[in-house]
């Protein structure tokens, strides 16, 4: 692979257009990427994050030009493709195979010998679910194999979408704590995000977008403008009683969501504390919580 | 260029995979279940031992074959893509380095051998059954008609494979492929009879009408390597026979052969023109 430190940009994006149809997902954006810096996507549901990963990853085609480590996308894809190391937003495993079977059919695409590939396993604590089927790892573990398959030939680029989105706080919280290691070590890394406190421990520059377009670029202070300052408290609750919280929190007037394992309740500063209560007096048992910035989609709170 | 490497990984996987699949399991058992009780009967059945006994006994696995294999083969083509994309594990496939076209032939093989795995232990059973019914002597007949039934599996795969890339979702590409069966194991038959009879077609007319369907150009080269003619088959079957002559069964393996190159070429294209995710 090359070297960590080239002069020249990691990845070039210039002038990208992409439509799906007469829907322009992606509208002349252009950016790029220094080798060994850190650069958060950031926007909404539907700003175009995931597609123009796609795009830089030559899966779809597109208008414009775009190049990792002086590789044309779309000409050498394959190329470009063993410059990056990819993990999907949806963890897209073969729940069928054991984690070594991943592991090992992985590095064979990559041309790594299996021997060493499994060495990885060993490194990132794995190495005990290595028989375990893919599909019965916990989120936080399916994660981090999503990333040693990511990391199996040592890619000068990481490209990230969405990396914590499905995660406990204790594993995003570790995932968060391997990311800062990988950008210490000089990898160059590119992901989407919604969270605001891993722009500000992650992000050497964040890059703004919205329906498509690239509206702001700068460091994370530079941006902060068009970060949410709204709060999420996000519950962890089993899954018996996560409609009946739902429906108790609605009530008292918060706005709610469900996301897989977690409840997420729109709060300000001053009422973080309760929906908690709420919930306690409703003899409902709360597993874990966490409480971040909103992301930008998310609706105002309608009465906290 | 495609690199054999990634391509023979990715049918590795394939393979794995359908051996782990339920349903490929279960259509491989009733496969074997079904021919093994096929040739036993109808070398058992009157007392008749011989040729005559294998002639039946051929008759019905024909039957079997035309009504099983082409459902296998596009089952486990429909799924092959269709299932990944859904999943999401496509993305993480194609983001390797790795051409698209290099996955879709894998997983063209992979299903491939798959189905060929299982035609052949079906196969086998009810050949240990036959040659112990009735000799050697009809071992080459027999092996032409497995070498043409996986002619027939591999075409079905393949058609299937094209369904898969052309959908979204693996429902709709396993429905189709339903439908295709359906069209190819029973409309097509009542459709070229009907035509004909409305049309009031020729004997060559009928023959071209019937090569339109890969089934049917199976049938013709089955009925020839089992019976030495196609007497069987009417008017159309003469016409076959007399203007082929000793070229039929090399013309209709070929023909199979282009049933194969005609829907892979076309998932190729349609990966390439949509993009495969």
């Amino acid at each position: 692979m090359s070297p960590l430190s080239s002069p020249a940009p990691a990845v070039v994006v210039r002038d990208l257009v992409k439509r799906f149809g007469e829907k322009t997902a992606i509208d002349h954006v252009t950016f790029h990427v220094e080798a060994g810096e850190t650069v958060v996507l950031w926007g909404p549901n539907g700003a175009g994050k995931t597609t123009l990963l796609r795009c830089i990853l030559g899966l779809i085609r597109f208008e414009g030009a775009i190049t990792v480590l002086g590789c044309d996308v779309l000409r050498e894809g394959k190329a470009a493709r063993g410059f990056i190391g990819f993990v999907p937003q949806e963890l897209g495993l073969h729940g069928e195979q054991t984690v070594e079977e991943a592991v090992t059919f992985y590095a064979r695409l990559r041309r790594v010998p299996p021997a060493q590939a499994l060495g990885l396993l060993d490194a990132w604590q794995l190495a005990e679910a290595s028989h375990s089927l893919v599909r019965t790892l916990s989120g936080g573990m399916k994660q981090k194999l999503a990333l040693v398959i990511a990391l199996l030939a040592d890619p000068p680029v990481l490209l990230l979408d969405e990396p914590t989105s499905n995660l406990d706080v204790r594993a995003r919280r570790e995932l968060s704590a391997v990311l800062e290691q990988l950008k210490t070590a000089g990898r160059t890394i590119l992901f989407c995000s919604h969270r605001t406190s891993e722009i500000s421990k992650l992000a050497d520059r964040v890059i703004v977008l919205e329906q498509g377009r690239k509206i702001e670029e700068g460091t994370p202070d530079a941006v902060r403008c068009h970060l949410s300052e709204r709060l999420v408290l996000s519950l962890t609750l089993s899954p018996a009683h996560k409609a009946q919280a739902a429906s108790l929190l609605e009530h008292h007037g918060f706005t709610v969501q469900l996301n897989g394992t977690h409840v997420w309740v729109d709060v300000i500063a001053g009422r973080k504390v309760e929906p908690l209560q709420l919930l306690a007096e409703a003899k409902i048992p709360v597993l874990d919580f966490d409480i971040e910035q909103a992301p930008a989609e998310r609706p105002t709170p309608r009465r906290a | 260029m495609m690199d054999v490497t990634t391509v023979w990984t990715i049918t590795r996987k394939e393979l794995r995979d359908a051996q782990r699949n339920r349903w490929v399991t279960l259509l491989a058992a009733m496969f074997a279940v079904l021919s093994l009780a096929l040739s036993a009967l109808g070398l058992s059945s009157l007392g008749t031992i011989g040729i005559t006994g294998f002639g039946r006994t051929a008759a019905s696995l024909l039957n079997l074959v035309l009504l099983l294999v082409p459902l296998m083969g596009l089952l486990m083509g429909a799924v092959s893509v269709s299932a990944e994309r859904e999943q999401g594990t496509l993305v993480t496939v194609l983001a390797q380095p790795v051409t698209p076209n290099e996955v879709l032939l894998g997983k063209f093989l992979g299903a491939s051998l798959a189905l060929m795995t299982a035609i052949s232990i079906g196969f086998g059973f009810s050949g240990l059954v036959i040659v112990r019914g009735s000799g050697m002597s009809q071992l080459s007949v027999y092996l032409n008609l497995v070498g043409l039934t996986l002619l027939l599996g591999i075409v079905h795969v393949g058609i299937g494979v094209c369904l898969s890339v052309m959908t979204r979702r693996s429902a709709t590409a396993i429905g189709l492929a339903v439908f295709v069966w359906l069209l190819v194991a029973f409309l097509s038959d009542l459709g070229v009879m009907g035509t004909s009879i409305v049309l009031k077609l020729t004997p060559a007319q009928l023959l071209w009408v019937s090569l339109g369907n890969p089934a049917q150009v199976f049938k013709l080269a089955a009925i020839h390597a089992l019976h030495g003619n196609l007497e069987l088959l009417g008017s159309s079957g003469l016409y076959a026979a007399s203007v082929l002559g000793q070229w039929l069964l090399p013309v209709l393996a070929l023909l199979l052969v282009l049933w194969i190159l005609l829907p892979l070429t076309v998932a190729f294209q349609i990966f390439h023109r949509r993009g495969a995710l």
